[in-house]
């Protein structure tokens, strides 16, 4: 084996950042292992959760934060504000918490219109009255004319968590049932036919939507939830992957159990995406003990935001670390994060 | 959604292997062209379904892999200069030129935008009279008619501020390097469904009949694939070796002629460099001299690179279907599709990005 001459054309090592290293896939993961965590080294951190476990006077707290880039500002199904106040609030449900209160820090750029701003103000206080949360601290900024792309938000919360169980990988098991709450990839999909200005027969709305009430009947009914995850950038395949990779267990899916929609279906196949891999605003997954999953079925049924759920499959520690697809053809296929950002085919 | 749940239902799926097995009395290796159709063989796994004697190697028919290092190095320069806007598709920004690709360029400063349409890049460069447009047009018989179309605009509303990277490549010319190739070992082709759409599928008989190999025309669903590779081994088993079309619902056997009267008006065939294969006569499109002011490497001058020397990679024999990806060293490990060492590994049609993507061995991955 030769080594690598340097005329080989490797890609320079990125000393920059790129967009993909905000795709949620394999690079934003690097970006925090080797950059993030060895500078801010935290247990919380460690834990690699969608938000922070705390202890405080014997309550104990949830605590997650997170920045909204999304252009479009409105797209249909919602807007930036309903977004940044779903997302931090499902960040805390993943952590099987009760969102209470968040905060929200704007950075808007000169020159946008008032009304634009008053529209996603109106909207974020409709989505947190809707998700029961209370906006109690906030902060703005103003960045000349180009130098922001309209408006730039950030929301963080804090829940409490009122339960006593562990949910995290490491607490999943072989033998566990993998439940998805809901058809997935309308998300990303919205936003991408927006922004591009692609137009489908029908116009597909994002899910963006708050998913903390049907966390929370699942522990209410005593269920033994293992992990929780949202679907959000990398979709269904990067988040199983990483559940798979932290616990060191493999996942076995059922491909003809996992809902997508016909318009979406169709849009991922012109643009050659993978739904699986097309973010989502309102969907989760749940591992729990395969004898409580219809029990957990019922339960997630009964609220809108995952009427939809069904069993996808199941834990196995056959194959660590991977997640296979049975893709229906009598054969598997591997299911694996995005490499980079989402981009469209040639032909 | 009729028209794809139908090709791919796994019980038509299993008659079509049932016929496979009952044809097949020896070994047969085919290749499929396009890498379109090696991603659906991979992502179905269909060619664990075929009988042991059935060998499916994968084709050059993927773009964005046979893009030469200099095109990509062309882009690269042109994308850093000064009121550029470089505009291609998707895959082309992840593919490693000789200094990195157009996704750094973009992160240090060049203006690098995907685009979904070549007339796109027409109306950017009508918003934009002060920038100079590139569209990096890359792509076979598929994406050529698109491309002149964009010309021919830009031409009739007196565009002067757009120009192309042609690196336009056919498809047949592939083929037929490929048969005449000495370790060649294809015995039949599963052509390209969507350039016969365009091109039609007259120009394969002569190929088929020089080379004494069939040439089934095929789509790119499980059943498509699956039909195709029962059409192929009949006509082997048979001792026929003749132009057949599975795609007849979206090929006519004269193609698009429109499509055909865009392409010959703005492009004429030049001889053509492939990544990993080298240079191929007559196997590929460049801009007629009448449209020589929207020839990009004539307005900004034409970089030289060199071909990089030899590495671990072994793109070109997978290209040409001596090798299949798993048989690198670097599969898996040294190259993934962050950390590309050759283009099959980068692109959403590269055989090896579909073998990663979809089977890569247990402890392949980081």
């Amino acid at each position: 084996m030769s080594e690598l001459g340097a005329s080989c054309p490797l890609p320079a090592s990125s000393e920059r950042v790129l967009l993909a290293h905000g795709g949620g896939g394999r690079l934003s993961q690097q970006l925090f292992e080797e950059l993030f965590l060895p500078a801010l080294r935290s247990p919380e951190l460690e834990a690699r959760h969608d938000g922070a476990l705390l202890s405080a006077g014997g309550a104990r707290l949830a605590f997650s934060t997170d920045a909204y880039v999304v252009d479009p500002l409105i797209f249909p199904g919602g807007d930036i504000g309903s977004l940044a106040v779903h997302g931090t609030v499902n960040d805390l449900a993943m952590c099987g918490a009760r969102p209470r209160w968040l905060s929200a820090a704007f950075v808007l750029e000169e020159g946008l219109p008032l009304s634009t701003l008053r529209r996603v103000v109106a909207s974020m206080g409709a989505a947190a009255a809707a998700a029961g949360v209370a906006l109690v601290t906030g902060d703005t900024k103003v960045v000349d004319r180009g130098r922001g792309h309209g408006l730039y938000l950030t929301t963080s919360g804090v829940g409490v968590v009122e339960h006593g169980a562990a949910i995290g990988p490491q607490t999943v098991r072989a033998g566990d049932a993998i439940l998805l709450s809901g058809d997935l990839g309308r998300h990303g999909i919205a936003i991408m036919a927006t922004r591009e200005g692609l137009e489908f027969e029908t116009t597909i709305e994002s899910d963006s939507a708050p998913v903390h009430a049907p966390v929370l009947a699942l522990l209410e009914a005593g269920l033994e939830v293992h992990c929780l995850r949202d679907l959000t950038r990398g979709g269904l395949a990067s988040a199983l992957v990483e559940v798979a990779q932290a616990a060191g267990l493999g996942c076995a899916l059922d491909g003809a159990q996992i809902p997508v929609e016909e318009d979406v279906q169709g849009a991922c196949e012109l643009l050659g995406l993978d739904p699986l891999q097309v973010a989502n605003e309102g969907r989760f997954v749940c591992f729990l003990p395969a004898a409580q999953a219809e029990r957990a079925l019922e339960v997630l049924r009964k609220h809108p935001v995952s009427a939809g759920a069904t069993a996808i499959g199941v834990v196995s520690s056959a194959r660590p670390g991977l997640v296979e697809l049975d893709t229906g053809f009598g054969s598997s296929r591997l299911l694996d994060m995005l490499s980079g950002e989402q981009l469209p085919r040639i032909c | 959604m009729k028209y794809l749940s139908e090709y791919r239902d796994p019980v038509a799926a299993k008659r079509f292997v049932e016929a496979i097995r009952e044809r097949v009395t020896r070994p047969w290796t085919l290749m499929e062209v396009c890498g379109g159709q090696t991603h659906s063989i991979v992502r179905y796994g269909l060619d664990a379904l075929l009988p042991a004697e059935v060998e499916l190697i994968h084709g050059p028919g993927c773009p964005v892999c046979v893009t030469p290092v200099a095109q990509i190095d062309q882009a690269l320069e042109v994308a850093g200069r000064e009121g550029v806007i470089l505009c291609s598709y998707g895959d082309m920004l992840r593919v490693p030129g000789t200094r990195g690709d157009l996704r750094q360029a973009k992160a240090a400063g060049a203006d690098v935008r995907v685009l979904y349409s070549p007339l796109d890049a027409v109306e950017l460069a009508a918003a934009h009279p002060e920038r100079e447009v590139v569209f990096f047009a890359v792509g076979f018989e598929t994406t050529a008619p698109a491309h002149a179309l964009a010309v021919l605009q830009a031409q009739a509303r007196g565009i002067r501020n757009l120009t192309l990277i042609v690196s336009h490549v056919l498809v047949p010319p592939a083929m037929e390097a490929i048969l005449g190739g000495e370790h060649n070992r294809v015995q039949g082709f599963l052509a390209a469904g969507h350039v016969c759409t365009v091109m039609g599928t007259e120009e394969y008989a002569p190929l088929a009949a020089r080379y004494r190999v069939p040439i089934v025309v095929t789509g790119f669903e499980p059943l498509d694939l699956l039909q195709g590779i029962y059409l192929c081994l009949r006509q082997l088993e048979e001792g026929r070796a003749e132009v057949e079309n599975q795609y007849a619902r979206v090929v006519e056997p004269r193609g698009n002629r429109s499509a055909q009267d865009l392409v010959r008006r703005v492009f004429e065939v030049v001889p053509r460099r492939w990544r990993g294969v080298g240079e191929i006569p007559r196997s590929g499109l460049g801009l007629r001299a009448e449209f020589a002011a929207f020839d990009a490497c004539a307005r900004f001058g034409a970089v030289e690179s060199a071909e990089p020397a030899p590495s671990e990679c072994i793109a070109g024999e997978v290209l040409r279907g001596l090798k299949k990806p798993a048989e690198c060293p670097a599969f898996g490990t040294r190259c993934t599709p962050t950390t590309p060492l050759g283009a099959p590994m980068v692109s959403s049609e590269g055989a090896c990005a579909a073998y990663y993507r979809y089977r890569a061995p247990q402890g392949a991955r980081p």
